[in-house]
């Protein structure tokens, strides 16, 4: 069914009572058939909290004017479970993830497209509070949800409910940042604490439940990179954010594509007490531990101190560092000062993280 | 995090580094075995060798739980779970990587349907157990005398709440028949079989349990010093500055530097609960260090219905280690990980031959991962598609 069927029905909805039982209602197969029960889904759930003018044109797609200039897209799909953790659930994190991907070109997001692949039997009042989150988060991300895709699958095909998200965005003149552009001298900057995603995550999972105060760091980053972008666009090489696989896998991603090795410093990294404890307890490297709040800079070292300053003044770079240095290293390796002072590879993680046996 | 940033204080280590430089005499070589896989971690985590002049040594110990269980051992719980469909097989997560006989491991087993479950602890076995009392749940128990004390609980809580669908595979070993065994040198051996340790690092977690007492017979029967060490960085080089000191000064004494955790009589009551439910085995395989008489508990008489090698007729077979595969020579410390063939070209911690690689408490997987030597080993294996290339051609 597309926007403009369902805007028809949305008028003939309003001549009749509404069907959709958000307080105790479940998703069923006929929400995904095209009929009325998608309609009023659409309705009542997506076109309510998305609301839009572009969505409202009701077509299966959105016409929109751009101004000149270079743009980037990107695609990613969320499948987390549990669907709610503390600091978000899967749809803040639907929108942060896309719009990050975005904003890690310098770029600024401007619309978003989303589908859902729904399992027959969630609770509507949970697809409720996912869709909110979305739409508070692409608000607070200043982009719009401009078309969307609903399926239904059967009970035990699907975990609950999938997203994928698209965006596309602009970037802004002079900026040219990319994963390949890391060069000697330039200085490795982090937008705040890592490993807070990962553990927060971790401290859910069955068979390991543990208590803590930790929140998910899921947010949007596109704010702060604009005010980077604005203090000193041509001066930054490489923005990524260091998501699964943390600091890093992305570090050498980056020291692969660059061709260049990575210094860090140990003392310099930070890292909550609460990260620190959980990953000392379950024998896990926080360098590891995924992020999705978080951004790793890497820019020319005489704009470093000015980029830091910066970072430092937005809500999601108040505990902004620099980390370390590129160095030249014809292995590519990224390396470690360690707090004592000697100096270890931090290599990719190798198969997935185990808890240790004493 | 207080009472941990302590012992990784950078200005603190420079001044034992300091220290190590005056004191350790250039004209000899210290060679000092490091035993527990948990001060092998420490060391490549914090780069401890870039502070300590080059002729001191570290030689890796075999404390690696997982790494010294034989592989026949390992067998006998794959079968066990594939002939068993009424089992839950409940491990620690490291064990189950870990590739037995015709390299199958238990998460394969998996795999293929046997059900086989990855736990933090004992009592999370015996939650399974009681959550599901239709079938029988097998704890794969292994590790020095830091594991075995919970296990003596959980089969003592088991008889005493009555869950009878409960029973453990025990395969708990002893730190200090392992520490003779280095030290007996065998009748007959041959250079780079055997190695000459002049003194040990002592365990940390270990220690805790059997106390510092334990190691006594380094000092009497081997004139060996021993310096029990916390895991901190700052633990591990002022242990190695302790037995510096002993070696020049011709001491071999029983010392403790983890003073806030370990006593000389160690745990008393974690003791009482071991002596109740285990007992000495005559004698156990080691990987690496072959049959070492009472080296391993096995579980004592009064306590035989909670012993899953008794309830389900589990039987021992030897079995062969993966060809080329050095794991037994590296759990002596006769040699390095990167002497091994296999090191880092068909064996990562990706996909392990060898036990060596799988725990990060392993030499192997500790060396790989924080890129000891990986300059050397990335030439080796350069040089070894060089010499496969010229010998295809």
């Amino acid at each position: 069914m597309n926007m403009k069927q369902a805007d028809d029905s949305f008028q003939a909805g309003r001549r009749q009572a509404r069907r959709l039982d958000l307080k105790n209602g479940r998703v069923e197969l006929t929400h995904g058939a095209g009929g009325r029960a998608m309609a009023d889904l659409i309705d009542m759930m997506f076109r309510r909290a998305f609301d839009n003018p572009l969505l409202n044109q009701g077509n299966d797609q959105a016409a929109f004017e751009l101004d000149a200039g270079r743009m980037v897209m990107s695609t990613d799909s969320f499948v987390i479970s549990p669907l709610f953790f503390p600091g978000g659930n899967i749809g803040s994190l639907a929108v942060h993830g896309t719009v990050n991907d975005l904003a890690m070109a310098g770029a600024r997001p401007l619309y978003l497209s989303t589908g859902f692949i729904l399992e027959e039997g969630l609770p509507l009042a949970q697809l409720a509070e996912i869709v909110d989150a979305m739409a508070a988060a692409a608000r607070e991300a200043g982009v719009l949800i401009v078309t969307g895709d609903t399926k239904v699958v059967e009970r035990g095909k699907g975990d609950g409910v999938f997203i994928n998200t698209a965006g596309i965005g602009r970037v802004p003149a002079g900026v040219s940042i990319s994963g390949d552009r890391a060069r000697p001298g330039h200085k490795v900057l982090v937008s705040g604490t890592i490993g807070d995603h990962g553990v927060a995550i971790m401290s859910l999972r069955k068979g390991l439940q543990f208590e803590t105060a930790l929140q998910s760091d899921c947010a949007s980053l596109n704010g702060l990179v604009a005010g980077m972008v604005e203090q000193a666009g041509g001066a930054i090489a490489v923005l990524r954010d260091p998501t699964r696989g943390g600091l890093a896998a992305t570090l050498n991603e980056i020291a692969d594509q660059s061709g260049v090795g990575i210094r860090l410093h140990e003392h310099s990294l930070p890292i909550r007490a609460e990260v620190r404890g959980a990953c000392e307890l379950l024998g896990l490297d926080p360098l590891n531990v995924a992020n999705e709040g978080k951004l790793i800079a890497i820019v020319e070292a005489s704009e470093a101190d000015a980029l830091l300053d910066t970072m430092r003044q937005h809500v999601h770079g108040r505990d902004a560092a620099i980390v370390g240095e590129v160095i030249d290293d014809p292995m590519h390796l990224v390396r470690m000062v360690t707090t004592i002072g000697g100096e270890r590879v931090i290599d990719w993680l190798h198969g997935e993280q185990l808890p240790r046996i004493c | 995090m207080k009472y941990i940033d302590e012992f990784r204080d950078g200005e603190r280590a420079r001044g034992l580094a300091r220290a190590l430089q005056a004191e350790a005499r250039p004209e000899r070589q210290y060679r000092l075995m490091e035993f527990c896989g948990g001060h092998t971690h420490a060391v490549f985590r914090y780069g401890i060798p870039d502070l300590l002049p080059p002729n001191i040594e570290l030689i890796h110990g075999p404390g690696c739980p997982v790494c010294v269980l034989p592989i026949g051992r390992l067998d006998m719980a794959i079968r066990l779970v594939c002939d068993h469909p009424e089992v839950i097989l409940a491990s620690y997560g490291d064990m189950l990587r870990v590739p037995g006989s015709k390299r199958r491991s238990l998460l394969q087993a998996r795999a293929d349907g046997a059900d086989v479950r990855m736990v933090y602890s004992v009592s999370d076995a015996l939650a399974l157990a009681r959550a599901n009392p239709d079938r029988q749940v097998v704890f794969f128990g292994i590790g020095f005398e830091t594991t075995t004390p919970p296990t003596a609980l959980g089969i003592l809580e088991a008889r005493r709440s009555g869950l009878d669908n409960f029973s453990v595979f025990c395969n708990h070993v002893l730190t200090p028949a392992a520490m003779k065994a280095i030290l007996n040198v065998p009748p007959g051996a041959q250079a780079g079989e055997t190695l000459e340790v002049d003194g040990f690092i002592g365990p940390s977690h270990v220690s805790v349990i059997i106390g510092s007492d334990a190691y006594s017979f380094c000092a009497g029967q081997y004139h060996k010093p021993v310096v029990i060490a916390g895991f901190e960085p700052l633990d591990v080089l002022q242990s190695i500055l302790m037995l510096v000191r002993q070696l020049n000064e011709g001491r071999a004494d029983i010392e403790n530097q983890y003073t806030r955790a370990v006593t000389p009589g160690g745990n008393r009551k974690a003791q009482a609960a071991v002596a109740e439910v285990f007992t000495l085995r005559p004698s156990f395989e080691w990987r690496g260090l072959g049959a070492i008489p009472e080296s391993a508990l096995g579980i004592s008489e009064a306590y035989l219905a909670y012993d899953a090698e008794q309830r389900f007729d589990m039987v021992y077979q030897a079995a062969a280690g993966t060809k080329g595969c050095e794991c037994p020579a590296v759990l002596r410390g006769a040699k390095k990980p990167t002497d091994c063939k296999l090191f880092a070209t068909t064996c990562t911690p990706e996909s392990p031959l060898g036990s060596c690689m799988v725990s990060d408490e392993g030499a192997c997987a500790a060396y790989f991962t924080y890129g000891r030597f990986r300059q050397e080993a990335e030439q080796r294996q350069a040089e070894q598609r060089a010499e496969h290339r010229a010998a295809r051609a």
